[in-house]
């Protein structure tokens, strides 16, 4: 008799874990839809001008029409944050860009021709590992002139290595597939076949890889606006705001380093579980 | 093995002359003539502008001038004079680089016995102790280090008054207490990178066969973790503790610059800033060697501990 009610309560944790899942799911979707709305629309939302500085207000805590009060220049906190989601939100996004893209191309290059043309590809993208990503941004900035562009490009470029060296791998398994075989006895041209074909099978996967990077080039991205190579103030981003709040958090008022140290964090997380969860469900399918 | 780590140590001298001939190319690539770039776009002496060009041969063939300028790091030690604190780059990096060697060894230590301690205990204990570390290290994970860096600073050094806020100290003691907050900070997401894998690992290996053929014999739980589990989790433990550790190197930049410290990275930081050019190729050299030697090491110590590696990277 103990048998089948223990096996009910294993179905029921087995539920529960499942419902669990399921939550976990949905705030993380919720939590980068939100953030990419307000990157589109976040600058329209902000309740005052993000720029508009008072000194006298300076470090004064919340008041009614202030949500989350003024930063170190006495500016509105609140429409910093939602203003800053766009510059934090398009640096990554161009890196991801830059990386898949590339990444994918030289994978499926790389996976088709074989022979030579893959050792080449696999040459050169491990010598590309020998450049961690911050420092490539790092001196991108220093030759190119600080901004978004020149580092969202070296991250893109430091992280196409990694993207390359998985779909690669994915790339060659379905390269052996017997529809592959099926599409070159009709005669269909390699380009043709790696396009309509090739990629597509690949996509699950392509989007897991670009979700991952993005969780990474965030916090990078972020890192270098910090350190004052990347966005510059007085435009507000995330990571430029842990930067200027830094004097404030020495006197005691942490809190626009907070709120956009605690910003980036948030989004970071939804998109790593986001990405690690799509990465098994490709992993499954496979 | 020894012609797997005789061809890894080829690889790592072809990354090193790869990586050089970058950070050396990218004075030519930045916008302008290399000469305003070296001088940040200082106008200079005729003196210094002749003594510059002299010095990074400017009227030679690009080829030859990365030989000379190559030949000039790697006999001499010689890596150009810095606009902005007018010095040799090389007395610069050698007035900072124990600051970031400090540091960057701290926050491995913590990697080490934090990261792989708290991951073996959450593969070896399910429930609650497991499921707590498992969310902790999840955000973790996501907490960029110069946010970790001001959530420290305002906790420990501004409210509780437990750790100076600024500065590397004066040696001894004082160098530990000054360098703790940045050493976590800096440790922080990789050690917790470090906790997620060591855990999945020790788990792998509890699951196995041999692992609970070994427990069905009556061998005592102790010695089947120490000699069964763990000597096989370390495998991909290792490799994941060398890749975390070597990642801190580049990483020490943005700690020092929030931590204030006088270290390789801040350094280098301050000079992309300030187009200070020698000095940011001088440091971003160290810093790609330091990388790319230890990435190697970290690859010849997997081998070792896992011969099938080197065995398989033959036969491919």
């Amino acid at each position: 008799m103990s048998t089948p009610s223990f096996a009910l309560e294993q179905v029921r944790t087995r539920r529960r874990r499942v419902a669990g899942h399921q939550v976990v799911f949905w705030v993380c979707s919720a939590i980068v839809g939100l953030a990419v709305f307000l990157a589109i629309f976040g600058p329209l939302l902000a309740p005052q001008d993000p720029n508009a500085s008072n000194l006298a207000d300076a470090f004064v805590g919340p008041v009614s029409g202030h949500a989350l009060g003024f930063d170190s220049q006495g500016r509105d906190l609140l429409s910093r944050l939602l203003t800053g989601a766009r510059t934090s939100m398009a640096g990554p996004l161009l890196v991801v860009v830059v990386s898949v893209s590339a990444g994918a191309t030289l994978a499926v290059a790389a996976a088709w021709a074989g022979g030579w043309v893959d050792s080449i590809i696999s040459t050169v993208l491990d010598i590309m590992f020998s450049f961690p990503a911050i420092l490539l941004a790092v001196l991108a900035a220093a030759v190119f002139g600080a901004g978004l562009t020149a580092p969202t490009l070296a991250l893109g470029a430091a992280y196409t290595p990694y993207i390359a060296r998985v779909l690669r791998g994915a790339a060659l398994r379905e390269r052996a597939r017997e529809y592959v075989a099926a599409c070159e006895v009709q005669g269909l041209g390699a380009w043709t076949i790696c396009a309509r074909h090739l990629a597509p099978n690949l996509l699950p996967l392509i989007v897991a890889q670009a979700t991952l990077t993005f969780g990474y080039a965030m916090v990078d991205f972020a890192a270098i606006s910090y350190i004052g190579l990347g966005v510059q103030p007085p435009t507000a981003d995330w990571g430029v705001m842990v930067s200027t709040g830094q004097a404030g958090v020495l006197q005691g008022y942490p809190l626009e380093s907070l709120t956009a140290g605690g910003s980036i964090v948030l989004v970071v997380v939804a998109v790593n579980l986001l990405g690690e969860r799509l990465a098994a469900k490709d992993a499954e399918g496979r | 093995m020894r012609s797997f780590v005789a061809r890894r140590a080829g690889m790592l001298v072809v990354a090193l002359l790869v990586s050089s001939f970058v950070v050396f190319a990218s004075l030519d690539l930045a916008p302008g003539d290399p000469l305003s770039t070296l001088s940040g776009g200082r106008t200079l002496p005729p003196e210094a502008v002749a003594q510059l060009r002299a010095q990074y041969h400017l009227d030679d063939p690009f080829l030859e001038r990365y030989v000379h300028w190559l030949g000039n790091v790697v006999l001499h030690g010689d890596l150009g004079t810095s606009i902005a604190f007018r010095e040799s780059v090389t007395s610069v990096i050698g007035a900072r680089i124990g600051t970031t060697i400090d540091l960057v060894l701290y926050a491995a230590l913590l990697i080490v016995v934090f990261g792989i301690g708290l991951g073996v205990l959450a593969g070896l204990r399910r429930g609650p102790v497991d499921s707590s570390i498992v969310a902790i290290t999840t955000v973790f994970a996501a907490v960029p280090s110069f946010v970790a860096a001001i959530v420290l600073l305002s906790v420990f050094s501004v409210n509780l008054g437990w750790f100076p806020a600024l500065g590397g100290g004066d040696g001894g003691m004082d160098t530990i207490k000054h360098l703790t907050l940045p050493a976590i900070a800096l440790a922080l997401s990789a050690m917790a990178i470090v906790v997620r894998v060591t855990r999945v690992a020790v788990r792998t290996e509890l699951g196995r066969e041999h692992v609970e053929t070994a427990v069905s014999r009556g061998i005592p739980y102790l010695q089947v973790v120490r000699r069964h589990v763990l000597r096989n989790a370390a495998i991909p433990v290792t490799t994941v503790v060398g890749i975390t550790i070597t990642s801190l190197i580049a990483l020490s930049a943005v700690v020092e610059r929030a931590f204030s410290l006088d270290g390789l990275g801040a350094a280098l930081v301050q000079a992309a800033l300030s187009k200070d050019f020698a000095v940011v190729q001088g440091i971003a050299l160290v810093f790609v060697a330091a990388f790319v030697v230890a990435n190697a090491i970290v690859d010849v110590l997997y081998a070792f501990l896992d011969p099938r590696v080197a065995i398989g990277s033959r036969a491919a």
